[in-house]
């Protein structure tokens, strides 16, 4: 359907009346992996392009707003990140203490840097990026209702979006590709279970705290072997359903941050623990320049046995960000992930400046200097990579 | 006849005098100026503005920011602030909420479209350039008459005006600043200019305003601004349009959870 959807939307947009402001960006996007490949016929290389208009408007004096976000990739290798995704095609309604969104969006719960726990309304766009940061757009009906005392989200969501996965191409990917075809759901009512979430957050000066509720489908899937189409081993999803109780706080004083996610998930087959926590202390004007630079320490924690657990489980994170304050805006972040328990390392690095008014760099390093033999990672071990990306904004 | 002692205090009461008095009055009068300026402020409720920053360096290359900014009156605090950036496009859709609160930290969050995400910030930043201009953070916030102490100079002609020269000492924390001297001219209280001393106490910036209008038959405000940067050679130019008073916002429109579809 989406595939029709776009085209079907670019047709239409001169014509969208009303149509106040269109903006967004073109990307080019280089990656390169410097070792050789772990698995036959993955890249080692790669090019793409990206489109990511934006289009919004209202009516009513302000009181009704429609907005639509796509994204789109062409040109990779993997076929799996040539995609295209619907992040927003949205009404908003104000009423007084009352904000009503219907239709697709995306958004974002939580507060640490190391992964997201709290953040499970929508799908991961996996394909994008292995932070977890770029997201598909999730339907929905979405309340939010103000009161003095606290800020209300009430979500019902119905259809799910499926996580995609890199192809037999793509890299970093598992031995086995994911056959999404197969795709098995616990509920009977498989993709189209309606899930809903409710959400209380509020400021106390300078805490910030929120605390969540989810039941529906699980966003990450259990990958269970099975058999291709050609009989060739695969890993096939599998989406449970879930029960999910959160707490997302940030303490927030003139140089630190204080960060804590920590969610009760329940799946049937079995019921889990999991933070992350931790702080962020900023160093403001070092050396008399206006460089201002965060040190960031962030410890996670996973109740689950030991092969269950996610990849970040009884892992340390520690990194700086450093923010120029200059023109280009340009910052840096870089961080090691020790594994406290199996003495696995990660490093990753993501930096940007802007060009001119209107071009923004990006650049990211993602190396595994040390993964242990029984560490999950290791099939990524040889996957250290260099990413570069030009954008140009309108 | 005369009591020598009574004579002797008094003359040292004489010669004492107005060195005390003066002393007083530079900066109570400093004070004074300062209450008047913000009394004659109050009850503009809010205001919308369309502001265009035009960044300079040595060399004379320029950057543009177009940001749209909509602060509310909050009575016994300071001012609650909203920018809206529109350009540079790749920040188009940041939001940056303030709560001032005078000598106590402000409360701040900033919306970043591109994760869509709200995040509470530290407030420290007082003295770090804003948007890599050479304004500082603390140059375009709320300024509440407690945030300073002061002292009254003297009297001088600035442009077509009279002026009260006063120096101004910042009372919060972090202010990269030891000193500013602000002329402030002497029927509407408008902040023709203003030098900035820096921590080694050498004079760093000047801010100078111009083009200053009229609003509800009462309220001025400038449409140019211009900070140079004596050191760097660095300069910024403000330029305010499409003021506009008591436009109706309220409370509602300056939620941190709002950010999201400000506009």
């Amino acid at each position: 359907m989406k595939q029709v959807l776009i085209p079907a939307l670019l047709i239409a947009w001169p014509v969208l009346v009303g149509a106040q402001d269109f903006s967004g960006n073109f990307a080019a996007e280089a990656i390169s992996f410097p070792n050789p490949a772990r698995f036959p016929n993955q890249l080692s290389d790669d090019l793409s392009l990206s489109f990511q208009p934006r289009l919004v408007g209202d009516w009513n004096d302000g009181d009704d707003n429609w907005s639509i976000e796509l994204f789109m990739r062409a040109g990779s290798k993997d076929e799996n990140r040539n995609h295209n995704d619907i992040r927003e095609l949205l009404w908003l309604h104000l009423s007084g203490d009352n904000e009503w969104r219907v239709g697709i969006n995306t958004m974002f719960w939580g507060v640490t840097e190391t992964r997201h726990l709290v953040d499970v309304i929508n799908q991961i766009d996996l394909v994008e990026g292995i932070d977890g940061e770029d997201k598909l757009g999730q339907q929905m009906i979405h309340l939010k209702h103000y009161q003095d005392w606290g800020v209300l989200d009430f979500l019902v969501l119905p259809g799910f979006r499926e996580r995609n996965f890199p192809g037999e191409n793509g890299r970093p990917r598992f031995p086995l590709v994911v056959d999404d075809s197969q795709t098995i759901y616990a509920s009977a009512d498989g993709k189209d279970h309606v899930d809903y979430s409710f959400r209380f957050s509020q400021t106390y000066d300078e805490l910030d705290i929120g605390l969540s509720f989810f039941k529906g489908t699980n966003r990450q899937p259990e990958l269970i072997p099975g058999l291709g189409a050609t009989g060739q081993p695969v890993l096939i999803p599998l989406y449970l359903q879930m029960t999910q109780y959160s707490i997302d706080a940030q303490l927030t004083t003139e140089e630190w941050l204080w960060k804590l996610e920590m969610i009760y998930r329940d799946t049937k087959a079995r019921s889990y623990l999991a933070f992350t926590g931790g702080f962020e202390y900023t160093f403001y004007n070092i050396f008399d320049s206006d460089i201002n630079l965060g040190s960031l320490v962030e410890y996670s924690y996973d109740s689950r046995e030991a092969p269950l657990r996610d990849i970040f489980d009884r892992d340390l994170f520690i990194g700086a960000r450093l923010a120029f304050n200059d023109a280009q805006s340009s910052e840096l972040l870089a961080g090691y992930v020790v594994d406290t328990e199996k003495g696995s390392r990660t490093f990753r690095l993501e930096a940007s400046r802007r060009f001119g008014n209107s071009w923004k760099g990006t650049l990211e390093m993602q190396l595994f200097p040390y993964i242990a033999d029984d560490d999950l990672l290791i099939v990524f071990e040889d996957d250290d990579y260099l990413l570069l990306e030009l954008a140009r904004y309108f | 006849m005369f009591n020598s002692k009574i004579v002797i205090v008094s003359i040292i009461t004489v010669l004492l005098l107005p060195t005390v008095l003066y002393a007083q009055s530079a900066e109570q009068k400093g004070l004074e100026i300062a209450i008047a300026a913000d009394d004659y402020d109050k009850g503009f409720i809010d205001f919308t503005a369309n502001m265009l920053m035009i960044l300079r360096n040595k060399n004379g290359d320029t950057s543009t920011r177009v940001i749209r900014i909509k602060t509310l009156e909050v009575e016994g605090d300071g001012d609650k602030n909203l920018s809206i950036f529109d350009q540079p496009a790749d920040v188009k859709g940041t939001a940056l909420l303030t709560y001032s609160h005078g000598l106590e930290p402000d409360d701040q969050w900033l919306y970043l479209p591109a994760l869509k995400k709200v995040k509470r910030i530290n407030s420290r930043n007082k003295s770090g350039p804003f948007m890599g201009s050479t304004f500082a953070f603390e140059d375009l916030g709320s300024q509440e008459v407690e945030k300073y102490s002061y002292r009254f100079l003297r009297e001088e002609a600035c442009g077509d005006w009279q002026c009260y020269v006063i120096e101004r000492f910042p009372e919060y924390k972090y202010s990269g600043y030891t000193k500013q001297v602000a002329w402030v001219d002497k029927e509407a209280y408008r902040l023709v200019k203003v030098d900035f001393y820096d921590r080694k106490r050498a004079l760093l910036k000047t801010l100078s305003a111009s083009d200053f209008k009229q609003y509800l038959g009462h309220y001025w405000r400038p449409g140019k601004m211009e900070m140079a940067n004596h050191l760097t050679g660095k300069g910024t130019t403000l330029e305010w349009t499409d003021y506009q008073f008591q436009t109706g916002i309220s409370d509602r429109d300056f939620r941190s959870q709002s950010l999201k579809r400000a506009k």
